[in-house]
């Protein structure tokens, strides 16, 4: 479904629109605060970014280093190309632990390669323990935003989910009885199981070990009573030095929820005894993201999600209407690159107003990423089978004339037309949006008269 | 040719320009150390006591399951350390004694030497850790550097309890693990 399409289905609920926008909002005014506490605000998203250019640049040597020095701790270290090896590799271990049963902390990079349900196919029932995702496996949905999962859904639907699943009192939406109740559930599955999986925020090289960041501490509950921790880490995820995770560190609460640092912040070098690590190191896409020169810096991405909760369009219109794992303005330029076919709304979601680009605590430059992912994907707009409204724009860009042509028909067209041609569902932009007055002149035609 | 193989060689053959690693400035705090760390610990819903409100407080409480690894408190301990770590399931308070703090943020570092069972600060149902004065840093570039080459199979910022906002953005303290974090701060 293409963004607009999903988008309007968000909005037919105008009240939990609201609320969505306005909440998403409050995070963004909270990491705004925080980060005006630090003078060095500025100089730490500049060094974060070099970091990061300089791991894009040496990925490899760093990739060959983490890899020697988390063997050299005991971490069993493994390699998938893509999706499809990074679950048989998990699904691997669990079949040589004689494991059906196992729990997991929030893996953005499980869920992009749709783990869960490769799992579950396979007889491995799979708990999803952060309360959020637990809250949207149970309702069978993906993760609507990448730090807050179940951030589209009300109390009064989470009441009724855990009073059919969790039989908790009919009725009874206070927070704090809702997460007990998932806490007793839960932690009988943490109790339970003998392989617990995580991702990974930051892998560094220079030690060969990988930190975790939760508030809830349920990565930590998972892996330290499981015989077998699995970790599963995108290539772009390592850092170089320990020193560097003094800057992360810093950067990601900060700009994720507006919080100093998360709760818990695990470093795993080796394994305890008498236990195993095993590291799932994932390609899938990111090497040719990293060829492409354009969109190479959207690799640097800490996944703290600011950008969603700064942006107007995914305050505005949910998660689920991009469609994508990783949803807003930093999963509009990660996702075309993964499927530029299925993905080709993405970019045009965005009022590129720069926003994004100004919060991002590694200074990606998303906005120009996704004016750049919009010129990739109308120079194949024939193949995708663009709508006509499109080609027609792509027609009048491409010739002057035929630009101060149109430009003055619709001048006067927009002042002549029936309502019911502009508001027409061919026209996605028309919805709850009124047209400007239409000015005597364009901008050319004014700027002769009065400073020609 | 392996996955490995497969990866490394792309991106090998992707032409980048050279890069730089930056150096690190030493950034610090303005202000006292000890205001700003019982500041960020209440900030991430903790608290910090002194001693004497400490064992006023435990007294209280009337646990009945208690594990001190902390030295000035080892006398409250009623409950062995279990050789399998599922046993701590219903521990109502570990008291464990931690390196340093960091005061920007509240974090405390703890490694494998203060955790006998690395669980320990997540499974038990309070914790308090308990933390000399001087042991506290400005910032995490100074914890990082304090940490330096220390090798340990495990180690942990703790700066608060176990806290959730999943539900409509309300804040929960006490999801999975530990309900509350005391820190005596002596």
């Amino acid at each position: 479904m293409s963004h607009p399409k999903a988008a309007s289905q968000f909005l037919k609920d105008h009240a939990n629109s609201l609320w969505h926008d306005e909440t998403l909002w409050m995070v963004r005014e909270k990491r705004d605060a925080i980060s005006k506490t630090i003078p060095e605000w500025e100089e730490l998203r500049n060094l974060a970014s070099q970091i990061k250019d300089k791991v894009l640049s040496n990925l490899d040597v760093y990739l060959e280093n983490f890899e020697a020095n988390a063997q050299k701790n005991g971490i069993k270290v493994h390699w998938a190309k893509d999706a499809a090896e990074h679950n048989q590799i998990v699904l691997g271990i669990l079949r040589e632990k004689n494991c059906q049963a196992i729990v997991k902390s929030k893996s953005i990079l499980t869920e992009e390669c749709h783990l869960n349900p490769y799992l579950e196919k396979n007889g491995v029932e799979v708990v999803d323990t952060d309360l959020g995702e637990r809250i949207v496996q149970f309702l069978q949905q993906p993760p609507s935003h990448i730090v807050m999962p179940a951030i589209h859904l009300k109390k009064r639907d989470i009441s009724a989910l855990f009073h059919e699943k969790l039989q908790t009192e009919k009725g009874n939406e206070d927070p704090s009885y809702l997460t007990n109740a998932a806490r007793l559930h839960l932690r009988k599955k943490f109790l339970g199981s003998k392989v617990a999986i995580t991702g990974v925020n930051f892998g560094v090289a220079e030690t060969g070990e990988f930190v975790v960041c939760t508030n809830e501490g349920n990565a930590d509950m998972g892996v330290h009573l499981a015989d077998v921790h699995i970790a599963c880490m995108g290539i772009e995820k390592i850092i170089p030095r320990r020193k560097d995770l003094g800057v992360f560190l810093r950067l990601l609460a900060r700009s994720a929820t507006g919080q100093p640092i998360t709760n818990y912040n695990s470093h795993f070098r080796s394994p305890a005894k008498g236990k195993e690590i095993h590291l799932v190191l994932v390609d899938n896409g990111r090497s040719l993201q990293l060829a492409r020169e354009k969109f190479r810096n959207s690799l640097k991405c800490i996944r703290c999600g600011a950008c969603m909760n700064t942006c107007p369009i995914y305050r505005r219109s949910g998660g689920y209407s991009y469609g994508s794992t990783v949803p807003g303005p930093i999963g509009s330029i990660l996702s075309p690159g993964l499927d530029m076919k299925k993905y080709s709304t993405l970019p045009f979601a965005s009022t590129l107003c720069g926003s994004c680009s100004d919060v991002c605590p590694v200074k990606i430059n998303i906005h120009e990423q996704l004016y750049e992912w919009r010129q990739e994907i109308t120079k194949h707009h024939g193949e995708f089978g663009k709508g006509l409204s499109m080609k027609l724009a792509s027609g009048i860009f491409k010739s002057p004339l035929a630009y101060k042509i149109s430009g003055s028909t619709m001048r006067k067209a927009i002042k002549l037309l029936p309502k019911g041609l502009i508001y027409n569902p061919l026209n996605v932009w028309g919805k709850n949006r009124d047209l400007p007055e239409a000015p005597k002149e364009s901008f050319q035609e004014w700027y002769k008269k009065n400073r020609g | 040719m392996s996955s490995r193989e497969n990866i490394l060689k792309a991106i090998r053959g992707i032409q980048r320009e050279r890069k730089e690693l930056p150096t690190l400035p030493d950034f610090k705090l303005e202000g006292d150390l000890v205001d700003l760390f019982i500041r960020a610990i209440q900030a991430n819903k903790g608290e910090v006591m002194g001693e004497e409100e400490f064992n006023n407080w435990v007294s209280s409480c009337d646990f009945h399951s208690i594990i001190s690894l902390s030295e000035p408190f080892q006398s409250l301990s009623t409950f062995e350390l279990p050789e399998d770590p599922h046993h701590l399931n219903h521990l109502q308070l570990a008291i464990i004694q931690g390196q340093f703090g960091v005061a920007e943020n509240g974090a405390i570092w703890l490694n494998d030497s203060q955790l006998p069972h690395r669980v320990l600060p997540f499974i038990t149902e309070h914790l308090v850790i308990v933390l000399s004065k001087e042991n506290l840093v400005d910032t995490l570039h100074q914890a990082y550097e304090r940490i330096g080459e220390e090798h340990s199979g495990f180690g942990l910022f703790v700066a608060g309890p176990s806290k959730t906002a999943d539900i409509e953005q309300s804040l929960v303290v006490g999801a999975h693990g530990a309900k509350s974090l005391r820190v005596v701060l002596m």
